[in-house]
């Protein structure tokens, strides 16, 4: 295993030495986006100094530059989660996007009346909105699978509700709120075995986790450049060949076609089919080069670092009473995100005060409402580490904890 | 960022003492106020007499602010008339986007003045604010 040098990793990191509120800077909200090293950065900078051109459209050597570049992050996308055909890796502008593209252009026209979609409750609203919308249109059904007292998923749950009528399973590999890692192998082969397709949301596993595509073999896997190191404004689809090339088009336009004419129109072929318009080269070269910068740390040592920091989290706040976590206590099943509330103050009102400390947590309903109904809560704060943070970190914020309710006028 | 002037004691009475946070008996009117990128989601409450507002409470669910700042608007409109409350609420909403620079109007909103800081807080200007809005959609057609 390659070694792990945290104050390296830390000066790789610019944007992390700064004092927020005239304290040091406490960044615990990478699930929400993570922060870009210094050689993403220089790799946009680089790309718009010397190649910046639009792809596949110039027959002059800047073009052809950015267009190799663009191409390039896409093999390396390809690489990174193992797929078995680089024509199966469409770039999009964020998980959402290729949720919905999977919606529009799949969904729409091969799921029927009475058919059925089985989402997991604890689902981001970008893997439940799109299906609601298929399953309004088209007259499905959409079902929900629920959890385990120890918010891990019920999977008696999810075999019973898979019925000969399903037609779509779709889970996140890893639950933005709850952390837990859901076992989507297990989910994809009994779906399969039923006959139903499979999309698994790995915008919170893609960052912390190796992703085997051919290993997992789910037809559809989606995730966002963002959350791993990499710019806004890239995610990627993973999609199995023969279903991307059935598919009609996402979204139509300048250089996703073959013939237009003035009545009909032939389509290019994959990946380009569902890529319409200029794309996002820079965010593309930015990702090609975050995931090199994951490969160099190793995705295992980027595991073991954020697990040892949740770890050491978790017992911290477990010491201190009014303290409620919500998520599996298995170490094993669980990932660097910790949802949790403090007994009478609101998230908002911890996430205002940690942050006069300079520590950055989210708080709200992580656009999960469905699960805050579920969990019978309205709201949880939310602190996610990454590769960049420290156990003095998860100490400045287990303090910062320790202060909340005392701001608001409670002893201790 | 000085959380003193944020979670001031007025508000944290306010935000505990919960004389407004009730369910009202046969409300005229209820409003709905909802912060969807939060999940705040409190309901706005009135009894009318005619012109005046007789009562008001709200229930549901917010953080400290946004709750102090309900309790505030309901202690300074209660027996205003829908006029004079829609006028407060312009001159809140304006005081929160800094629209609204002489202080001296400011002490109209009594309590409420206290909000002033949050303007400084971009991030809880919509849970200062949320109670208002609603309140100004709930009397907006009669003045």
């Amino acid at each position: 295993m390659k070694s792990f040098n945290i104050e390296k990793i830390r000066k790789d990191f610019p944007i992390l030495n700064q004092d927020v509120n005239d304290n040091t800077f406490v960044y615990l909200d990478s699930a929400a986006t993570t922060q870009k090293p210094i050689s993403v950065l220089d790799s946009i900078e680089k790309y718009n100094k010397s190649s910046n051109a639009n792809i596949h459209r110039g027959a002059y050597a800047l073009s052809i530059r950015a267009t190799e570049m663009y191409d390039s992050a896409r093999k390396k996308v390809k690489d990174f989660i193992n797929a078995p055909y680089v024509e199966s890796i469409i770039f999009t502008k964020n998980t959402t996007e290729a949720l919905n593209l999977v919606a529009f252009s799949y969904a729409l026209e091969n799921v029927s009346r009475g058919d059925e979609i089985l989402v997991l409750i604890s689902e981001h609203h970008s893997n439940i909105l799109p299906w609601q919308m298929v399953a309004r249109k088209n007259n499905a059904k959409l079902k929900y699978i629920y959890l385990n007292d120890d918010y891990t998923i019920d999977m008696k749950d999810f075999k019973s509700k898979v019925t000969e009528n399903t037609k779509i399973v779709t889970v996140a590999h890893i639950s933005n709120v709850l952390g837990t890692i859901n076992p989507i192998k297990e989910i994809i082969d009994y779906a399969h075995e039923k006959g139903a397709i499979t999309i698994i949301d790995g915008a919170q596993a893609a960052p912390h986790t190796q992703v085997d595509i051919k290993k997992l073999n789910p037809d559809f896997y989606v995730f966002s450049g963002h959350k791993m190191l990499g710019p806004m404004g890239i995610g990627v689809l993973y999609g199995r060949r023969e279903l991307l090339e059935k598919m009609s088009p996402f979204l139509s336009g300048g250089d996703m076609i073959e013939y237009v004419e003035e009545q009909s129109s032939t389509f290019a072929e994959l990946p380009h089919k569902f890529e319409a318009g200029t794309q996002n080269v820079e965010a593309a070269v930015g990702l090609k080069r975050a995931i090199e910068y994951l490969e160099d740390v190793g995705l295992e040592n980027i595991k073991k670092h954020e697990m040892k920091l949740t770890e050491y989290a978790l017992k911290k706040m477990k010491e201190i009473p009014y303290i409620t976590i919500y998520g599996t206590e298995d170490i094993d099943k669980r990932s660097s995100v910790i949802s949790f509330n403090i007994d009478d103050v609101h998230p908002h009102d911890v996430a205002t005060i940690l942050d006069s400390y300079g520590i950055a947590i989210r708080a709200g309903h992580h656009c999960a409402q469905p699960l805050m109904k579920y969990l019978k809560i309205n709201s949880t704060c939310r602190a996610s580490f990454y590769i960049y943070n420290t156990l003095e970190e998860v100490d400045i914020f287990i303090e910062g904890l320790k202060n909340v309710r005392k701001w608001l006028g409670y002893g201790s | 960022m000085d959380l003193n002037s944020i979670y001031t004691e007025l508000i944290m009475e306010h935000n505990t003492s919960g004389h407004n946070e009730k369910q009202l008996e046969n409300p005229d009117h209820s409003e709905r106020g909802h912060n969807p990128s939060c999940g705040d989601d409190l309901t706005l409450q009135f009894k009318f007499d005619g012109d005046i507002i007789k009562d008001a409470a709200f229930i549901g669910h917010g953080c400290a602010i946004s709750k102090a700042s309900t309790s505030m608007m309901i202690d300074l409109i209660k027996g205003k008339t829908k006029k004079e409350a829609y006028d407060l609420v312009e001159l809140f909403i304006g005081m929160i986007k800094k629209e609204i620079t002489d202080e001296r109007e400011f002490e109209k909103l009594k309590d409420a003045f206290i909000l002033q800081n949050i303007s400084n807080m971009p991030a809880r200007v919509k849970c200062a604010v949320l109670a208002w809005h609603a309140l100004g959609e709930s009397i907006k057609e009669d003045v």
